[in-house]
């Protein structure tokens, strides 16, 4: 099927000024503005979208850059990145609440952006008049709005407090009446954000439903999420963002493993890390080996067999009992279980120095490819010296075709906590 | 594939290209929101519009007790608070329109930050809600005008010039809107503006005659005359007085200046709403 192109996103990026707008003193507006005149720019040091990295006043910094891309008439495409990617930026250009520095966005269609649920709500109004203030905010006709009113009603789940100004409302129907009135725009293109973090889980599920519906109605939209599950079901394609560009495109299965893996590298099963993870930094994680069953590094690990991790762990000070963890999650980052050496009340000592501990995780994961954090903490006064999140994939391998027949079936409640012990190398 | 794109999003836009277009299909949100400014207000209050009468009422009192019976500025054998009432009245109008406009990037930030619709709906609702408000104001003024009138004690014939009230009330529309949309581009980045617009209001109803008659304080004053004179405000005032036949004078070439110079002021207006919107979240 030849699809339209609605939106065309070409070379745009926006850059932001760090630190206090304008000069301050009435000279330094002055000064600028002879400046500006003139056109010469003031010698602005232009640095990538690192955060981490303190900025000089006056320094300009690309929050979004070299960001192209189309979209397809009904096609759901879904946005992720860490905080501070630039999906936010991006949002904020495509949904037209500020312009971009340079480069362009070319639309075909109506584009509504639900940034925030509520946006215009005065709480000083009654619900009914709300639902067409913040209609009509929206871009909806009063019309619209009227022969949707009941279906908006019914959906919020508040029609006993209609009539009631919006400032006694619970938070949680604050939220509900303004997704309600938002789930019932209909636009050509629909922007989202996280907006369906609100409201109790049942509310959630119909929020999903909603979009589900909208997607299979043959309109486009643009969706932000930090829940993985979310978009993969939502969506077919997606961008990854990172640090301001776009780090992958394609399909949203392949950009969620992208996702999660921009921590882990392909050391296949060796990783060495130099950069602090979160936590104090007393004791930083230095490397994180994955051993197979022949004692070799490597990647995968045979079905049945258990999983064995080797930590080094550089530590500036004595602890006699310091805490390790390892968990596991699948490919989407859901926490499958949770390997602590203090459930076992085991003492391990850290020196100053270099450590080595190894354990050894009962595996009853299915083949399939997962992901590994490791921490190191404080036994004593529970705080986190270093925590690597997702810092090594790897992958569970059947041994033979046949393998599930070649093992006795085992029933197991499925290990939230898994045996692990912990044992000291050096 | 050929393709064909409704709009474009860039980095720049001219600056009067001005899409009426777009404004007209949000032509609900901009009567929405006269609802909510004019619903909004009163809400928790006894009085409710009331309150609407209650404060030009008081203050022309206030006017005429010092400005009138003290200080002597109401003309002669016109009731002096008529005179005050009509300057308050629609003085009141222009000073609204300007403040709450000059307002409109900073109190809305919020809600332009999370969603896009054409700007101007915000100051344009603004000077129709204040349209509402005036007119109630206007039509307590002919209330107080026929009770004179049929009193007697003074003789107050209106005349025809009165029909072109609503052509006064055009121009001091522009006149507010053109400046507060100055205004609340430059609040944007310099929020000093907001102090200027602040007391500037009240200065600059000293420089119209609002409490005083033009003709006084030229009598009085060559250059404070030509200073007053010089004010757009002016003529509409005066105009305005002289067609309830309390005071004031008509003046055919001053309001063609308030007119001009109302248009000018809307153009450079827009100009720089214009020019700021585009990346006004990235500095308000």
């Amino acid at each position: 099927m030849n699809r339209d192109v609605v939106i065309k996103v070409e070379n745009l990026g926006k850059k932001y000024h760090l630190g206090e707008i304008g000069s301050g003193t009435f000279a330094g507006e002055l000064v600028r503005f002879v400046k500006n005149l003139r056109g010469t720019k003031s010698s602005d040091l232009i640095t990538d979208n690192d955060r981490t990295i303190q900025a000089k006043k006056g320094d300009i910094v690309w929050a979004a850059k070299d960001i192209n891309f189309e979209v397809k008439q009904g096609e759901v495409l879904g946005i992720i990145g860490k905080n501070g990617a630039g999906k936010s930026t991006l949002l904020k250009m495509l949904s037209r609440v500020t312009a971009p520095s340079v480069g362009s966005i070319k639309v075909k269609g109506r584009i509504a952006s639900l940034l925030e649920v509520g946006t215009g709500f005065h709480p000083d109004l009654t619900g009914r008049e709300n639902i067409f203030l913040n209609g009509a905010i929206l871009g909806m006709t009063k019309n619209e709005i009227r022969s949707k009113f009941d279906e908006i009603v019914d959906f919020s789940g508040v029609a006993r407090y209609i009539d009631t100004p919006v400032k006694r409302y619970s938070s949680g129907m604050y939220v509900r009446l303004a997704f309600a009135v938002a789930a019932h725009l209909e636009p050509e293109i629909l922007i989202v954000d996280e907006v369906l973090a609100v409201g109790d889980i049942e509310f959630q599920r119909k929020c999903l439903g909603k979009m589900k519906d909208v997607s299979g109605e043959g309109r486009t939209v643009i969706f932000v999420s930090h829940n993985m599950g979310a978009v993969k079901s939502l969506c077919q394609s997606g961008i990854v963002m990172k640090n301001g560009t776009m780090d992958f495109a394609g399909n949203i299965n392949d950009c969620v493993t992208q996702y999660l893996r921009i921590n882990t590298t392909d050391n296949e099963g060796d990783v060495v890390i130099d950069k602090k993870g979160t936590g104090t930094g007393e004791a930083l994680i230095k490397r994180i080996q994955m051993i197979n069953e022949d004692g070799n590094t490597a990647e995968s690990v045979l079905y049945k067999s258990p999983i064995k991790i080797r930590l080094t762990i550089d530590s500036e000070v004595d602890i006699p009992k310091a805490s390790l963890d390892v968990k596991i999650s699948d490919k989407d980052g859901s926490i499958l279980f949770h390997a602590l050496n203090l459930y076992h009340n085991q003492a391990l000592p850290l020196q100053i120095g270099e450590n080595i501990f190894e354990t050894e995780i009962h595996n009853d994961l299915l083949p399939g490819g997962f992901l590994a954090s490791v921490g190191v903490h404080n036994a004593a006064t529970y705080y986190t010296m270093d925590y690597q999140e997702n810092i090594v994939a790897f992958e569970v391998i059947k041994a033979a075709k046949n393998a599930f027949e070649s093992y006795p079936y085992e029933w197991v409640v499925a290990p939230a906590m898994a045996q692990s012990d912990w044992k000291k190398i050096k | 594939m050929k393709e064909t794109f409704d709009y474009e999003i860039g980095a720049k836009k001219s600056l009067l290209s001005f899409n009426f277009k777009e404004l007209w299909r949000y032509r609900d949100l901009i009567s929405l929101l006269v609802k909510r400014d004019y619903v909004a207000v009163y809400k928790q209050t006894v009085l409710g519009p009331v309150w609407f009468f209650i404060q030009p009422l008081i203050t022309s009192l206030i006017f005429t007790l010092i400005f009138g019976k003290i200080a002597n500025l109401a003309p002669a054998g016109v009731p002096p608070f008529l005179f005050f009432l009509c300057g308050q009245t629609f003085w009141n109008y222009f000073a609204s329109c300007l403040t709450a406009t000059s307002n409109t990037f900073v109190a809305n930030a919020s809600v332009f930050g999370k969603v896009y619709f054409p700007r101007l709906a915000v100051p344009i609702s603004v000077v129709i809600s204040n349209l509402l408000k005036f007119s109630l104001q206007f039509l307590m003024l002919i209330v107080v005008w026929v009770y004179y009138y049929f009193e007697g004690t003074y003789a107050i014939e209106a005349n025809f010039t009165l029909l072109l009230v609503p052509l006064y009330l055009v121009f001091m529309a522009i006149l507010g809107l053109g400046a507060g949309l100055v205004i609340s581009s430059l609040t944007t980045r310099y929020r000093d503006f907001t102090f200027l617009v602040g007391f500037g209001v009240q200065l600059l109803m000293w420089a119209t005659p609002v409490v005083y008659q033009l003709d006084t304080m030229a009598s009085k004053n060559k250059l404070l005359g030509k200073l007053v004179t010089s004010n757009p405000m002016t003529s509409i005032l005066e105009a305005a007085k002289y067609g309830f036949n309390c005071g004031g004078s008509f003046r055919p070439t001053l309001l063609f200046y308030s007119a001009a110079f109302g248009c000018i002021l809307l153009l450079i207006g827009i100009a720089v709403f214009n020019r700021v919107e585009k990346t006004f979240m990235d500095t308000v």
